[in-house]
């Protein structure tokens, strides 16, 4: 009989895998931990999921203030509309559950009960695009096309640690609905080593180049920053403008740095290629007549495959060494 | 006036005739308008903004209020009459009803109209957001009810269980349902498009307060909202109301049913002299 040692270890398709690379530095529960120190100021916080504040990084606002959390059980639906009529009492509800489901199963409540009144609800959810393995039951994959025709709604799609802690405080000044796409658990660190600040609403330069303009939203910026760096050794300049507020668009900044001369603009997102930041940008470009050659980083319109996050990232070339490879044969 | 005297009911069929007369020239203005389902809740209507809610007509946002959620938004004329009624909309507006830039739309809508609590219509809703509205009420030590008034077709909805549900959960003893069965939906009869029945005993199971009631019984709607607040139990208290759907005026009582009643032009003033007529009658036997 073989010895099993000769046998290659098996990745996992695990619901929860973590999206930080190996050695890379992390930071946990940057979102929960953010929200306690906030609500110690703001007794109007309340703290609201369906059966998945653990997963959620919910359950440490739980812990630390039990009397405004409220468990409102396996009902997306419910969680929702009570949300809505929790901020009408004049209550901030930070609501957590799963993309999928915010976006799939309530998405009527969210139009309706909260966004057609401008209610003042903050949707925190978690595994945004492709960040489990599980399959599309939980591969939020076009929740950024979903919720971007609601008027009104600022949707937010943080890159690290770092943007998704700034960007609590931030969409808990900010009066109105948010969708946020939450990175939840080990989250990695990045943006501290760039001169960077969250501002809703506002795109920033992360770094400059000249050859290759990257306009990127989310985990799809730590990739980017990623594939700049390998691929100033092939002197290929890349420029990174991180766009982590979806909605509003900050349109003057993208019109402003894809008119600078001849780059090519490329698109990434950890999301469908259908009506995500893309598009978004496509369209804004071509609203102001500015017309650079233009690729897209992005999931397949498609049902994705079950599996191990690496293989998929690469599979569906967001992995950074799927994107430089692209990015390399774009500029051929 | 001692509680439920014939003084009190007096007063109150008082009510329901001028809300009634109400929805029907609203109704005659649009030349449509869901007046079936608004003479079929007159009754309730009349109880629910002259004897059990709290509130104040000239100032619709008062913290103290009883909240009264429309999730059938498709009633809102019957809302809009009992606002005339209870004098929170001015009379004159009844004119607007339905027409642009009104804030009286067809459809009820939170942003248009004071005293509409919520933007109801994509049904199922109302239950969802009165348990937030009650769960936020308790933690500011509010002691407001929240009154969510629906349709029996919203029972069909998943939404409206997982808010019993949880309002169950939760013990919300602030939170009073008010279901209008009129027994009619866009399709055909409630009971042939998706039973629901036996109703009574699926909200007890739930862990609700329940009652059932003529809604179109004065003395009986009375007696019914008067045990759902006063009900010492820490649970929600639902009210099922079997009501018919035109009634105070025969010829539209009797007229083939369905969720939408046609009302000719010159119909709308026969009606409301049906009305005035009674209510002369009812006088004269004081």
């Amino acid at each position: 009989m073989n010895a099993p040692m000769s046998k290659p270890r098996l990745t996992t398709s695990a619901m929860i895998a973590s999206i930080a690379s190996e050695g890379q530095r992390t930071v946990a529960a940057p979102f929960g931990n953010a929200l306690v120190a906030l609500a110690a100021g703001r007794p109007d916080i309340v703290g609201m999921s369906a059966d998945l504040a653990k997963y959620t990084d919910l359950h440490l606002f739980a812990k630390e203030y039990p009397e405004r959390f409220f468990q409102m059980g396996m009902a997306e639906q419910l969680l929702m509309g009570a949300a809505g009529g929790m901020a009408k009492e004049g209550f901030t509800p930070f609501v957590t559950t799963y993309a999928v489901f915010a976006s799939r199963r309530a998405y009527d409540f969210i139009h309706q009960v909260i966004a057609e009144e401008n209610l003042n609800v903050k949707i925190a959810c978690a595994l945004p695009g492709l960040t489990t393995g599980y399959g599309p039951s939980h591969q939020a994959t076009e929740d950024i096309a979903i919720f971007r025709g609601v008027p009104g709604l600022t949707i937010v799609d943080p890159c690290d640690a770092l943007d998704t802690e700034q960007a609590t405080a931030a969409i808990a000044e900010h009066k109105g609905p948010v969708y946020m796409r939450l990175l939840r658990g080990k989250v990695p660190l990045v943006l501290d080593e760039y001169d960077y600040k969250f501002e809703l609403g506002k795109a920033k330069l992360l770094r400059d180049g000249r050859e290759v303009l990257v306009i990127s939203s989310g985990i799809m910026t730590m990739r980017a920053l990623e594939a700049a760096q390998a691929l100033k050794d092939d002197n290929v300049g890349v420029a990174v403008l991180h766009v982590p507020t979806i909605k509003p668009l900050d349109t003057e900044a993208i019109v402003r740095e894809a008119s600078r001369g001849g780059r090519l603009v490329v698109v990434a997102e950890n999301h469908s290629v259908v009506g995500g930041l893309g598009e978004a940008v496509a369209g804004t470009l071509l609203r102001a007549g500015v017309a650079p050659a233009f690729r897209q980083v992005a999931l397949p319109d498609a049902f994705l495959d079950a599996g191990a996050l690496p293989t998929l990232h690469d599979r569906y070339g967001i992995s950074t060494e799927a994107m430089v490879a692209s990015i390399r044969s774009w500029l051929r | 006036m001692k509680p439920d005297s014939p003084d009190q009911l007096r007063a109150l069929e008082s009510a329901a005739y001028r809300i009634r007369r109400f929805a029907l020239r609203m109704g005659e203005v649009q030349g449509q308008g869901y007046v079936g389902q608004a003479l079929g809740m007159a009754d309730i209507l009349a109880v629910a903004y002259r004897h059990a809610l709290h509130y104040r007509a000239d100032e619709p946002e008062w913290e103290g209020r009883d909240r009264f959620l429309l999730s059938h938004g498709h009633y809102a004329i019957a809302l809009y009459a009992a606002l005339l009624e209870a004098g929170i909309l001015p009379e004159d507006e009844l004119e607007t009803y339905g027409s642009d830039d009104s804030r009286l739309p067809m459809s009820g809508m939170a942003t248009y109209t004071p005293g509409m609590e919520i933007s109801g219509g994509s049904l199922g809703q109302g239950l969802t957001i009165a348990v937030g509205m009650a769960l936020g009420l308790r933690q500011k030590n509010n002691p407001a009810f929240v009154y969510n008034s629906m349709s029996d077709g919203e029972l069909d909805e998943g939404s409206t269980w997982e808010a019993a549900l949880s309002a169950a959960h939760f013990g919300l003893g602030n939170l009073i349902t008010l279901v209008d069965i009129n027994n009619q939906q866009a399709d055909g009869p409630s009971g042939k498009i998706l039973g629901f029945e036996p109703l009574a005993q699926k909200w007890e199971a739930f862990g609700w307060h329940v009652q059932r009631a003529s809604g179109n019984d004065m003395a009986a709607v009375l007696a019914a909202f008067d045990a759902a607040r006063s009900h010492p139990d820490p649970q929600p208290r639902v009210i099922l109301f079997d009501t018919l759907m035109g009634s105070g005026v025969p010829f539209l009582e009797q007229r083939d049913k369905n969720h939408f009643i046609r009302v000719e032009a010159d119909e709308w003033q026969q009606a409301i002299a049906i009305l005035d007529e009674k209510q002369t009658q009812a006088g004269d036997q004081q």
